[in-house]
C-alpha cells in the first residue's frame, strides 16, 4: 500500500471492478480496497442475477430487439421522470456496448434453456448469478494484474477544494494511508447503515429487512458528501419489496421475496386491507410492496390465501402459515380473529365473476370495496388457509453523489471534481431517481463503473 | 421425513435452490429440481446421483457457507450418493463394504495378488516362473489359457451380475420404469451427454475444484480414465477374438490391434488415475463428503494399479520378470473385478440411469402437458433482485 496506483477504487461489486479493469486496460496501476472479507466480496452485485441492456436485434441469450428508446421510455415510466435525461440516454446508448463487454471480461449468460423458461427481452441473465459474474470479474481483474485488498475499510479521505489526496484505510489492524492519482468511489449505498435510515424514516426503518450485505453502510458516501461534492437524489427513496418477515436481518437476498401478492389479500396487524393487491402487473406490484408495508402499523403485514392459489407461483424459503380456518390462522398470525373473518368475508362479498388469469389484467375484480382488488379477485374460502407475513426489504438506497456523463464527480460548487469519479449505487440516484426496473442497478454500475475506470486512468496518466 | 440426515439435509436445499433458481443453467440438476415441489427420498438419489460434483454451484452461491443458509449443494450430494451406493448393493449383505471401502479394497486386492502368486508357483516349477519366456503362448507357459479364461470370465461375470442388480434397486428406487431405458431417444441422449462428460463443465468454463478458479481438468483426467478404460476392454475383447477366431495366442507383436489397443488404455488408465488422485488430494475440503473419501481413493488407486503392472507386463514380458509381472496383473485385474460393484465404479451406472431419466424429462417438458403450462407460468417472478 506504500507504492502510489494510479487509480485507486473503493468498493468491491460490479461497478467498481468494471472500473478497475476498465483503468488497468487503459494502462493505470489499480488498487481495490473492498471493505468486506473476501466471502461476501461485492455488495450487492452478490444478489444480483441479470442486466438490462439496449439491443437491436435479437442475439442467442435475449429475443429482440429492445430499442434505446423503448428503454428510455420506460425508465421514465418508473422514476416518473426523476432521471437526468442526458444521463440517462448516454446510460442506455452505452449499455448495447456492455452486453459484449461485459462478456469480454469473462462474465458468462444463461444460454435459453431449450424453451422451457423465458429469458424475456429485455435482461439478460448471468450464467449462475451474481456472484458467478463477481468471481469472473475477480478472476479477470487479478490476471491483468489489478491489486485487490479485501477487509479494507476506507475511513478517511483527504479532499481538498475538489482534488482527491488521500485515503486512510484500516486494514489488518492498522491504519495505512493509500496515495493515488485518481479515485474511482464505487462503494455502495447507506442501506445497511439503520442509524442513518432512521434520521429519513424514523425509528420504523429499526423494522426493515436489509435484502442484501451488511457491508453496504455509506460512510464513502457520507466523506464525499461532507468533502463538498454535490449530493444527488431523495434520501428516502429506495428499493424497497415486501419480504418473508422471518428473513435474516441481512443479506437474506433473493430467496426471501414473495410474489403472492396477487393470489389473495394482504392486511395489517389490525386485519385491515390497504391497498388494491391487483393493480397492476408483476414487476410493478414486485417493487411497490415494501413501501406499502413500510406505511402501516409496526411494518407488518400478511398476505392471506386460500388452497387453490398454493402452487401458483414461486416455491420460496420458508413455508407458509397454515391453518384449517381463518380464525385459526388468525390466531396464528397473533391477530383478531373476528376482525379477520370480517375482512375475508366482506372482501368475498365483493368479489364478481370473471375468468382468472394472472399472467394477464384479468376481470376478476372486487366491486363496492375499499380498496378495491381490480384484477384476479378471487374468494377465499377453500381450507386450508394460508399466510406469509411480510416486513419492508431494503435492496438498495438513491441518495447519492452527483456526476457528470465522464462520471467524474461534481462538487456542491458545480465544478467538476479533479480527480474523482463514481460509479454504481453511490451514484445511481442521478439515473434512477425513483422507482425501479428489473436489472438497470446492474446497468448503470457497468456502464458508468467502465467509463469511471476509463476517465479516472486518462486523468492519472495525464 | 427422511431415511437419513444427508437425505434431510438434501431436503432442506433442495428447497432454498428452488426459491432462487440462479443455477439453472449450469447442469442437469437444478432444471431436474425445479420440476418438483416435493422430494421423495428417491428424487432426491436421483438428483444425488445426477450431480456430477463440479462444484460451480458452491462457488457461485451467494448463500455458500460462511453465510447463515448453509447451502453446500456438491458436499451434501456427494453424502446422498454415497449412501445410496450402500442402498443398492447386491447382494445386501455386502454393504458394509462401502463403510471402509479403502481397507477392504487393498485386502482383497492384496490377497489376490497373494493368491495368484501361490497359485502359480505352487502350480509350476520355478524355472519357468522366472525364467524368460517368449513366442506364442508364452503367458501360458505360467498359467493356462483356459484357467486364465475360466478365472477372470468368472469374475467378470460375477460383477456385471451384481452391478446389473444394483442398478434395478436404484432403477427401483427412484420410481422409474423399464419403459424408459428401452426409449432409444433418451438413452441416445444419455450417451452423448456421458461422452462428453457434459456436466462436468460447470455450465462452460470449466469445474471447481481447489478454489473459485475453473478449469478443465477433472474432465481430461476422467475422460483419460474413462476412455483407457474402454481401450482396455476393447484390447481384452480383441485378444479373445484373435485366439479363438483367428488361433492365434498371446503374446502379440507391438504392431498388432490388442497391443496398440491396451497401449493406448493403459497410458490413459494410468495418467487419468494419476491426475484424478492429485484433483482429490487439492480439493477443497468443503466440498467432500469425507466418509465417502477412501472409496473413491481406493477406486482409482485401483485402477492405476491394474494399468501400471499392465504396461510393465508389456515392457518386461521377454525378462525373466515377465512370471511376476503377470501374477501382479493377475492379482490386481481380478481384484478390481471382484470389487467393482462395491466400489466408485458404481457411480457410472448410477449416474446413466440418472442421465437417461433426465432426457426423458425434458423432452416431457417440451410437450404441451399441463405441467409444462404449470413450469411456464411460474417464471415471471424469477427475474427481480
Amino acid at each position: 500500500m506504500t507504492r502510489r496506483y494510479d487509480v485507486l477504487v473503493v468498493g468491491g461489486g460490479n461497478a467498481a471492478l468494471c472500473a478497475a479493469i476498465s483503468a488497468r486496460r487503459s494502462g493505470a496501476s489499480v488498487l481495490v480496497l473492498e471493505g468486506a472479507p473476501k466471502f461476501y466480496r461485492g455488495g450487492n452485485t452478490r444478489h444480483t442475477r441479470n442486466m438490462r441492456c439496449a439491443h437491436d436485434a435479437a442475439t442467442e441469450i435475449l429475443t429482440g430487439p429492445y430499442t434505446e428508446e423503448e428503454f428510455w421510455e420506460d425508465l421514465l415510466r418508473v422514476t416518473g421522470g426523476q432521471t437526468d435525461e442526458e444521463l440517462a440516454r448516454f446510460m442506455i446508448r452505452e449499455s448495447k456496448e456492455i452486453l459484449n463487454w461485459i462478456v469480454e471480461q469473462g462474465v458468462r449468460w444463461q444460454p435459453s434453456l431449450g424453451g422451457t423458461l423465458s429469458l424475456g427481452r429485455t435482461n439478460s441473465f448471468f450464467l449462475g448469478g451474481g456472484r458467478a459474474m463477481l468471481n469472473a470479474l475477480y478472476f479477470t481483474a487479478e490476471r491483468l494484474g489489478v491489486d485487490v485488498l479485501y477487509d479494507a475499510e476506507v475511513v478517511d479521505l483527504d479532499i481538498r477544494d475538489g482534488m482527491f489526496h488521500s485515503a486512510t484505510v484500516a486494514y489488518g489492524g492498522q491504519r495505512h494511508e493509500v496515495h493515488a492519482a485518481s479515485l474511482v468511489a464505487a462503494a455502495g449505498g447507506f442501506e445497511a447503515n439503520i442509524e442513518w435510515l432512521k434520521q429519513y424514516w424514523g425509528d420504523i426503518a429499526e423494522n426493515f429487512l436489509i435484502r442484501g450485505t451488511p457491508y453496504n453502510r455509506g460512510s464513502v458516501l457520507k466523506m464525499l458528501l461532507d468533502k463538498g461534492v454535490q449530493k444527488i437524489g431523495d434520501p428516502t427513496q429506495c428499493h424497497a419489496v415486501a419480504i418473508d418477515a422471518r428473513a435474516p436481518k441481512f443479506d437474506g437476498g433473493i430467496i426471501t421475496r414473495l410474489d403472492c401478492v396477487v393470489f389473495g389479500i394482504v392486511v395489517n396487524k389490525n386485519a385491515e386491507r390497504f391497498y388494491d393487491e391487483g393493480e397492476d402487473l408483476w414487476p410493478k406490484r414486485y417493487a411497490i410492496w415494501g413501501r406499502l408495508v413500510a406505511a402501516q402499523p409496526d411494518q407488518i403485514a400478511y398476505i392471506i390465501f386460500d388452497a387453490p392459489s398454493l402452487e401458483m407461483f414461486m416455491p420460496s424459503l420458508y413455508p407458509p402459515i397454515k391453518a384449517d380456518s381463518i380464525a385459526e390462522l388468525a390466531g396464528k398470525l397473533g391477530l383478531d380473529p373476528q376482525a379477520l373473518e370480517t375482512t375475508v368475508e366482506t372482501f368475498n362479498g365483493a368479489v364478481r365473476p370473471g375468468t382468472f388469469d394472472h399472467t394477464i389484467l384479468d376481470d376478476c375484480r372486487t366491486e363496492g370495496l375499499t380498496p378495491p382488488k381490480s384484477h384476479w379477485a378471487r374468494p377465499i374460502r377453500n381450507a386450508p388457509f394460508y399466510a406469509y407475513p411480510v416486513r419492508p426489504g431494503i435492496t438498495f438506497t438513491y441518495l447519492g453523489t452527483r456526476v457528470n456523463k465522464e462520471a467524474r464527480m461534481i462538487m456542491a460548487d458545480g465544478r467538476p471534481a479533479a480527480n474523482m469519479f463514481a460509479a454504481g449505487e453511490i451514484m445511481a440516484g442521478n439515473v434512477l431517481g425513483k422507482g425501479y426496473a428489473a436489472g438497470i442497478g446492474m446497468t448503470i454500475g457497468s456502464v458508468f463503473g467502465r467509463v469511471a475506470g476509463r476517465e479516472a486512468a486518462k486523468n492519472a496518466c495525464n | 421425513m427422511h431415511a437419513t440426515k444427508a437425505l434431510e439435509e438434501a431436503d432442506r436445499l433442495m428447497t432454498v435452490c428452488n426459491s432462487c433458481r440462479y443455477c439453472e443453467g449450469l447442469c442437469a440438476v437444478f432444471p431436474a429440481m425445479e420440476l418438483r415441489r416435493a422430494f421423495t427420498d428417491g428424487d432426491l438419489n436421483y438428483l444425488a446421483n445426477l450431480c456430477h460434483s463440479c462444484g460451480a454451484c458452491y462457488t457461485d452461491c451467494q448463500f455458500s457457507p460462511p453465510h447463515e443458509f448453509n447451502v453446500n449443494v456438491p458436499q451434501t450430494l456427494a453424502k446422498v450418493r454415497n449412501d445410496s451406493y450402500k442402498l443398492y448393493v447386491w447382494p445386501r449383505a455386502l454393504a458394509p463394504l462401502f463403510e471402509r471401502n479403502g481397507l477392504a479394497i487393498s485386502l482383497i486386492a492384496a490377497l489376490s495378488v497373494g493368491i495368484f502368486f501361490f497359485g502359480l508357483m505352487a502350480f509350476n516349477d520355478p524355472a519357468v516362473m522366472f525364467g524368460v519366456q517368449t513366442g506364442p503362448g508364452a503367458f501360458y507357459r505360467i498359467m493356462s489359457h483356459n484357467a486364465m479364461a475360466g478365472v477372470f470370465g468368472a469374475a467378470f461375470f460375477y460383477a456385471i451380475a451384481a452391478l446389473i442388480m444394483g442398478f434395478r434397486m436404484f432403477w427401483r428406487d427412484i420410481g422409474e420404469t423399464r419403459e424408459t431405458l428401452t426409449n432409444g431417444v433418451s438413452v441416445w441422449q444419455a450417451m452423448k451427454d456421458t461422452m462428453a462428460l457434459r456436466y462436468l463443465d460447470g455450465g462452460g468454463p470449466g469445474c471447481f475444484n481447489e478454489d473459485e478458479r475453473p478449469t478443465d481438468r477433472r474432465r481430461l483426467y476422467h475422460h483419460m480414465t474413462f476412455y483407457g478404460f474402454f481401450l482396455c476392454l476393447a484390447a481384452t475383447s480383441t485378444a479373445t477374438l484373435y485366439h479363438y477366431l483367428l488361433g492365434m495366442e498371446a503374446p502379440y507383436t507391438w504392431y498388432d490391434l490388442p497391443v496398440i489397443l491396451g497401449t493406448f488404455g493403459g497410458i490413459g488408465l494410468v495418467v487419468g488415475p494419476a491426475g484424478l488422485i492429485w484433483a482429490k488430494l487439492k480439493r477443497d475440503p468443503a466440498l467432500r463428503d469425507e466418509n465417502g473419501r477412501s472409496m473413491e481413493m481406493a477406486f482409482v488407486v485401483m485402477l492405476f494399479l491394474v494399468s501400471v503392472t499392465g504396461l510393465l507386463l508389456l515392457i518386461l514380458r521377454a525378462t525373466p520378470a515377465m512370471g511376476t509381472m503377470l501374477a501382479l496383473h493377475m492379482g490386481f485385474v481380478f481384484g478390481f473385478f471382484m470389487t467393482m460393484p462395491y466400489s466408485k465404479f458404481v457411480h457410472g451406472i448410477y449416474r446413466f440411469g440418472a442421465l437417461v431419466r433426465y432426457a426423458k424429462e425434458r423432452r416431457a417438458l417440451h410437450e404441451p402437458t399441463p405441467s409444462k403450462a404449470k413450469a411456464l407460468s411460474i417464471p415471471d417472478a424469477k427475474a427481480g433482485a
